[in-house]
């Protein structure tokens, strides 16, 4: 059972050294020069950064991809920012890898996950801003023979102070972009922000209320064709034979194809003649040693990754649990388990690609335009130069558009018939069946007090899945996954909010045949609910309050308590919450950011629940638009709550056995809890927005959950145990 | 062949009458704003009117629509000028990804035009689309803002 997709790990080593000629050059932003760089209309550049047209119209170029988080327009802020440009003329445009690559990675790195689009790349952004701000100073001060010193930028207008003359910017961008840029700049003091750290609008919002954006499924290109595909079922089968004959004949059918050793697709005028036929194609497929593997037979795996005596990884040990737990006057111990979850991104997966012999391009949806740049030069063949991707809006990424598989497929088919672009679109039930599937976990909970109640020691065996085993094998340390142990760590941008004198925390590594991938929130989603929930069950077996018994462990982490404090003050913690409602709280630490949650609910017939009311708090250092984080945090607990109430995919027979919403299902409006959020910046770091507080809705509720009824839920999702939104 | 009436312009499509009016929409008129996300009626991103009733229209047959005014997202605005829906989705700042977004403004705008001023219960029980970015904060904000214009 231990077994990979060989595919997937073979791409990526040779997907990696492909690029390298291209990547391995290293961050090398450059903030302008005398030569002059035009953009696609003529306006120059001032820098890699910054493109001013005559108008003066600023275009902004964001690296990262806008998926629906907001970076796009976060990152166009901060930018502005520095620039002292008039927000009201800010556009933004994707530079693509392809120029990326040939500009020695202008833009540097354009991978969007991990909630780290704005936290890594604020720094070198603000710095193109304030880069381009100083040499279009300095342009109009040359054209008035005057020291730049006497001259001051706000508004896209430039000052110079003692005679009153004003120019802008578009009337010396031309100037400007020659000018050698300084060696360096002082960036603001986030205090003094006037544009970024506001609650501003998105940039791309008004496109998205007509039909005009297009995502990658909405690419038309003269000649295109439309492609279905079907994958083998069984992950790590493989493609034995098709009947082409049967569909020839259809309507709109051009060509059937394989699709590397494990997948067949039809091509036809239309997607809906593609996807007729392929569901008419008899295929036979060789469903390879996984055929046989069951959620059960995983499960059992798992259990057996409990025994001691079975090797384990350790992140985070401090004293010596197993010797307290042996000497403990009350032992707690408590199992839960964390499923498989499929992203189901509302656009499904796609991409449209135009190969030729002598040039391949692509077109779609991604999360990392370098890895589809990667793959698109691994899977054409071609070199960098001739080459390129052409990103588009994402219908929803989550951690599932990280991948490349739909590029490298749609780049295989495109190879069968050169000359005709070709968009590739999954079907739904395509999307749910070939996901990078949230990691499966169990974990055995174990708690030990003294005569006094005071917890002694906490002993945390985590069992199960790796992601970076399967999709960055390089980043394991010594065997370990260090990702696993997300918000379980001693320190770092990930940390344990809690003392305790006796700690062990370790990872027995399962890897199943189902490919993980990061699924938004990642090892915090299982984590939160694993932690949180039996730090609930610690509070009641010493007989305290849950708030109060975490309160005294977490004294030496001010910034993990300072979140879970306001939360308690605002949901009213300790004081009577309205007549049959009940309050869970928890929190946590993922991807630099502080987070709690405290949740409202009612449960009727012991098993309709109705959360009333989330209050959620996050410390990411630096809030740069406020209303989109409140927004990221509402939409969190959509995705993370989706997941606990309905999100499970489940094994039989080596496949996965949903399909598609109607058996794999998502919250709708009339489920959603009101939520208050409270954004409290401390400033001095730079943590994520999108990700971080998804795992403290669930623990939240199901700590309320037991304060309602006195039981306790242990195994995600609430389905499988007949328990649905009331 | 069928003749389909889509925001107030004949379409001659060249389509087998059992297909479903969201993809003779989207690939042989040729409209993308109505999104594919499910293709079995659960999802709603392929919500359009149809004679005035919002509609998944992947669960609709061109056959059915044949002779019934389809209007789609594109068609919404009218002279240029948005919809007081779209209009509260823009001053809200409602979208995330923005893909579902298509088929939730045509079932509030349908919602709305039969029951101007909804109730939180009204929009529970009316408004069904999914959307997995979580945008229903905003979408009630919006649609309250919109019943009050």
């Amino acid at each position: 059972m231990n077994q990979m997709p060989t595919l997937s790990r073979r791409s990526f080593v040779i997907g990696t050294a492909a690029v390298g000629s291209g990547l391995a050059l290293g961050l090398d932003i450059p903030f302008g020069g005398p030569t002059v760089v035009r953009a696609a209309d003529g306006s120059p550049e001032i820098n890699a950064w910054v493109v001013i047209q005559p108008d003066d119209t600023v275009v902004i170029r964001i690296a990262r991809s806008e998926m629906g988080q907001g970076t796009l327009t976060g990152l166009a802020q901060l930018v502005a920012e520095e620039l002292e440009c008039d927000w009201s003329k800010v556009t933004t445009e994707y530079p693509t890898p392809g120029q990326s690559v040939a500009r020695k990675r202008a833009w540097g790195d354009f991978s969007t996950g991990g909630s780290r689009g704005i936290r890594t790349s604020n720094e070198y952004v603000r710095k193109g801003g304030a880069t381009a701000r100083v040499m279009l100073i300095q342009a109009a001060a040359n054209e008035w023979k005057v020291p730049a010193s006497e001259c001051t930028a706000a508004n896209s207008i430039i000052t110079h102070t003692p005679s009153g003359r004003t120019t802008t910017y578009g009337k010396v961008a031309e100037a400007a972009a020659k000018i050698e840029p300084p060696a360096d700049v002082k960036l603001k003091d986030p205090k003094d922000w006037k544009i970024a750290g506001k609650g501003l609008k998105r940039l791309d919002t008004v496109d998205k209320t007509t039909g005009k954006m297009t995502y990658g499924i909405d690419i038309k290109l003269p000649g295109m064709l439309n492609a279905a595909i079907k994958a083998c079922p069984v992950f790590g089968g493989k493609l034995k034979s098709y009947d082409e004959a049967k569909v020839t004949g259809m309507k709109g059918v051009k060509k059937v194809v394989p699709v590397g050793d494990y997948a067949v697709a039809v091509v036809a005028d239309t997607w809906w003649h593609a996807k007729t036929a392929l569901e008419k194609l008899p295929i036979v497929w060789d469903e390879g040693p996984n055929a046989k593997v069951s959620s059960a037979s995983i499960a059992k795996w798992l259990e057996e990754g409990f025994d001691d005596s079975q090797p384990a990884f350790v992140g985070n040990e401090n004293g010596d649990a197993k010797a307290a737990i042996a000497k403990a006057v009350k032992k707690v111990e408590a199992v839960y388990n964390y499923p498989y979850q499929n992203h189901a991104p509302m656009e499904p997966m796609n991409a449209t690609a135009l190969y030729t012999e002598n040039k391949c391009e692509v077109w779609c949806g991604t999360q990392n335009g370098e890895a589809a740049f990667a793959a698109t030069l691994e899977a054409s063949g071609l070199p960098a130069d001739k080459c390129d991707v052409y990103k588009q809006m994402l219908g929803g990424g989550f951690g599932r558009r990280g991948q490349t598989d739909y590029v490298r497929q749609v780049i295989a088919i495109a190879k069968q018939m050169p000359g005709t672009p070709i968009k590739l679109l999954w079907s739904r039930e395509e999307d749910m069946q070939h996901g990078a599937y949230h990691p499966i976990t169990q974990v055995k909970m174990t708690g030990a007090f003294d005569a006094d109640n005071n917890l002694t020691a906490l002993r945390m065996r985590i069992s199960g899945q790796s992601i970076l085993f399967s999709l960055r094998p390089e980043a394991l340390v010594n065997g370990k996954d260090p990702a696993t142990f997300a918000g379980l760590n001693p320190t770092g941008e990930a940390a344990i909010g809690y003392s305790v004198p006796n700690l062990l925390i370790d990872h027995s590594m399962r890897n199943p045949h189902v490919p993980p991938g990061f699924w938004r929130g990642v090892n915090v989603n299982q984590n939160a609910i694993y932690l949180e929930c039996f730090m609930d069950e610690l509070a009641n077996a010493a007989g305290q309050d849950p708030l109060e018994f975490r309160r005294k462990l977490m004294t030496k982490n001010p910034k993990h308590l300072a979140v879970l404090n306001a939360v308690a003050e605002k949901i009213g913690w300790g004081t009577p919450a309205p007549k049959g409602v009940f309050r869970g709280i928890a929190q946590h630490m993922g991807y630099g950011s502080y987070v709690a949650g405290a949740a409202e609910i009612s449960v009727t017939d012991g098993n309709k629940i109705k959360v009333h009311r989330i209050v959620a708090a996050t410390d990411p250092g630096y809030a740069v638009n406020p209303a989109q984080i409140e927004r990221q945090i509402a939409g969190s607990f959509v995705y993370g709550l989706s997941g606990l109430f309905y999100g499970g995919c489940t094994v039989k027979d080596g496949r996965i056995e949903q399909s598609n919403f109607d058996n794999y299902n998502s919250m709708r409006i009339a489920e959603m809890p009101k939520v208050e959020s409270i954004v409290m910046p401390s400033g001095g770091f730079w943590g994520g927005v999108g990700e971080p507080t998804i795992c403290v809705a669930g623990p939240a509720v199901l700590n309320a959950y037991f304060a309602a009824t006195g039981k306790r839920l242990r195994s995600v999702p609430l389905r499988d145990q007949n328990i649905t939104f009331a | 062949m069928a003749n389909l009436n889509v925001n107030g312009k004949t379409f001659d499509v060249d389509v087998e009458p059992d297909t479903p009016l969201l993809w003779a929409i989207r690939e042989n008129v040729g409209l993308t704003g109505t999104k594919y996300g499910c293709g079995i009626a659960q999802c709603g991103a392929c919500t359009v009117h149809v004679d005035g009733v919002a509609m998944r229209s992947c669960g609709v047959l061109v056959s059915e629509a044949v002779g019934k005014k389809i209007t789609t997202i594109e068609g919404l605005a009218v002279n240029g000028v948005l919809h007081k829906v779209q209009q509260a989705w823009v001053a809200n700042d409602v979208p995330q990804c923005g893909y579902c977004q298509s088929g939730m403004i045509m079932a509030v705008a349908a919602l709305l035009k039969d029951n101007p001023k909804p109730t939180d219960q009204d929009i529970d029980d009316t408004i069904t689309n999914i959307c997995r970015c979580g945008t229903f904060k905003q979408v009630r904000e919006a649609i309250h803002a919109a019943s009050d214009v």
